[in-house]
């Protein structure tokens, strides 16, 4: 089993090589770990990437296509909910991740340089591996170029990147709500983005049991001694 | 709006016109059809707008999102552990299947294993999660091509694989089931050979829907070489599961990854069509479902005795890192991709789900198409809304 493990991981090499060759400075960062690889290229030769996945590296089928936010919001990634003080762990949690750049963002494996990320995943059906590329975008104008050319698939992958995130997929056919109506205003998977339930009412699946009607004010009295425990 | 150069929007105009199977010169007063959002061939709420020309379908266009309910932003705001709840719903009929891999992932992440008997439990359950999927879409692919009596039988055999997963769970749809490190309790007393029994019942219903629909002359005329979809298309749009399988692709995650759960113990075989109409996509998934049956027998008489759960700690904090994790589900590829910053719950879930990518090539695969066929085509891409909305 182990055996086959590196075996795996050396095919996962000579792909990581294979991209660097073709891409040069395009690539910026690689991982291979897990049984998995990531690379991370510049937002430039992210095209150019898929292309030399598609025809050097034989990856024909399209798995994903999705956006990353690493802004750090206490308001909603749940610490809020979770250390009612704050969150004194929260402060530690972004100096476990790899890469933390000098906005404090942490940005995840392979690295990063700022706040959003698109991510993409491919996999050979021939050689059954798999890579996620991943690409830094402007934190202000976050902007891109299609995959659509090279994989159509990425049309609705990439709808939904844009109306979730705010990116820009240049040379896509149509930008069009996938989920959202066309109304709707905002970017919803932002981190800035307000989740208004919890704005209400705090997450009650923290502890175990909820209160019964009527009971609520008198556990507040008494500093919530469930979330305390935790 | 997207900014596309005017070079851009014609070559791909072009490229559509050049796609399309339509005699634009016998063009004649066309008309658009909404398909949805209520309509049966949807299995929940899908609109598809069609531009008709005379009975041929110009271009159609799927309106997904009446189902929307934003799990990948409600997941940044839960623990891992109350997440499968969320996740149970992505595909309704094959709930089981949804919490795998997400479980699976938060394993990785953690670096732990669930001991071997919580690990064939989770296969056994995941393979009737499968069953009880396929089985509905093996009837309910008669139904939409006019033969009424196989979704009745779905329907009742379907309860077999349903009760069983009930029996274990205590939920029929949504088992919420599988925990991190094991799973929420051992099998009921009797279980094993009730299922035993039951895929006896499966195998025969398999049969007689073979008996009553493969062989009818009608059935073949109306899904042989309809809705053909090439490998190459089809994985370009990220097609998995007995979609791809039926277009000839050899392409299974059960086999192909090195994954914890049991079918590297079992002999068993990947079914592959090599027409890629709708007719082998039905195929494909009848074979399917009694390769289902056979799996889990084979998992019966392994099933080890031991622990089903690994030791992990009271409160489940997941250390920083990126996992993504799949498997091969009811409807094709399912998978996760976690963020975690080493919080309670994760940072970012991306929910990469089959049914999303199967329906994105339905623009492609319907032009040309007259309008009895767009009916057929629907019923074998076979999706799920929970599983195109999340």
């Amino acid at each position: 089993m182990s055996s086959a493990a590196e075996t795996g991981d050396d095919l996962r090499e000579s792909l990581v090589d294979t991209l660097r060759q073709n891409l040069a400075d395009g690539v910026v960062g690689s991982e291979i770990a897990g049984g998995d690889a990531w690379v991370r290229v510049r937002a430039t030769a992210w095209r150019q990437a898929a292309e030399v996945c598609r025809n050097e590296l034989g990856m024909d089928y399209f798995c994903f296509l999705a956006g990353l936010d690493w802004l750090e919001n206490k308001d909603l990634s749940g610490e809020k909910v979770w250390d009612p003080d704050g969150g004194a762990a929260s402060a530690e949690i972004g100096a476990e991740v790899d890469g933390t750049t000098a906005d404090g963002f942490a940005t995840g494996v392979a690295g990063g340089g700022s706040r959003f990320q698109v991510l993409a995943r491919l996999y050979s059906t021939t050689a059954k591996l798999g890579i996620t590329l991943k690409a830094d975008l402007d934190a202000a104008e976050p902007r891109i170029d299609s995959w659509v050319g090279v994989y159509r698939g990425a049309d609705w992958h990439e709808r939904e990147a844009w109306e979730m995130y705010g990116f820009q997929f240049d040379g896509h056919p149509g930008l069009r709500h996938m989920y959202l109506p066309g109304e709707f205003e905002g970017h919803p998977m932002r981190k800035d983005f307000p989740l208004l339930a919890r704005e209400v009412k705090p997450w009650p699946g923290l502890v175990d049991v909820e209160a019964m009607p009527g009971e609520h004010e008198a556990a507040a009295e008494d500093a919530t001694p469930q979330e305390a425990e935790a | 709006m997207a900014v596309t150069t005017d070079w851009q929007r014609a070559a791909y105009i072009a490229g559509q016109a050049a796609d399309a199977r339509v005699n634009v010169e016998l063009e004649t007063e066309g008309m658009t059809l909404n398909l949805g959002p209520q309509h049966p061939a949807t299995h929940g709420t899908l609109r598809i707008v069609v531009r008709l020309d005379g009975e041929q379908v110009v271009w159609a266009e799927p309106v997904a999102g009446y189902m929307h309910r934003g799990y990948e932003k409600l997941a940044e705001v839960r623990t891992y552990p109350q997440i499968t709840t969320l996740v149970n719903r992505i595909d309704w009929l094959g709930s089981f299947c949804n919490e795998v891999p997400f479980i699976l992932a938060a394993e990785q992440l953690m670096g732990i294993e669930a001991p071997p008997r919580a690990q064939w439990i989770r296969t056994i359950l995941f393979e009737m999660g499968r069953m009880a999927n396929i089985i509905l879409f093996v009837g309910d692919m008669g139904v939409q091509l006019g033969a009424i009596t196989p979704v009745f039988y779905a329907f009742r055999d379907r309860e077999h694989v349903l009760n069983l997963i009930e029996a274990a769970t205590g939920g029929r749809f949504h088992p919420n089931y599988d925990r991190i490190g094991g799973l929420k309790e051992d099998l009921p007393r009797g279980w094993v050979d009730e299922a035993k029994t039951a895929m006896q019942k499966v195998r025969d219903f398999c049969d007689e829907l073979d008996d009553l629909l493969m062989g009818n002359e009608i059935f073949q005329k109306r899904t042989r070489g309809i809705g053909v979809i090439p490998p190459a298309i089809g994985l370009e749009y990220g097609l998995s599961g007995a979609n791809i399988r039926a277009s000839g692709v050899d392409f299974d995650i059960r086999r192909d990854e090195d994954s914890p759960l049991a079918w590297k113990h079992c002999d068993w075989k990947v079914w592959t069509h090599p027409d890629g109409d709708s007719f082998a996509r039905y195929w494909v998934r009848l074979q399917e479902t009694r390769e289902a049956a056979n799996i889990v027998d084979q998992l019966l008489d392994g099933l080890p005795s031991g622990s089903i759960q690994a030791k992990v700690p009271r409160i489940i904090k997941v250390p920083a890192g990126e996992a993504w994790c799949h498997t091969e589900n009811p409807l094709g590829e399912m998978g996760y991709y976690v963020v975690s910053k080493g919080g309670l719950g994760p940072f970012r879930v991306k929910i990469r789900t089959p049914s999303f990518n199967n329906v994105s090539i339905v623009p492609w695969v319907l032009r040309g198409v007259y309008v009895p066929d767009v009916i057929t085509i629907l019923a074998s891409l076979y999706f799920i809304l929970g599983d195109i909305d999340r």
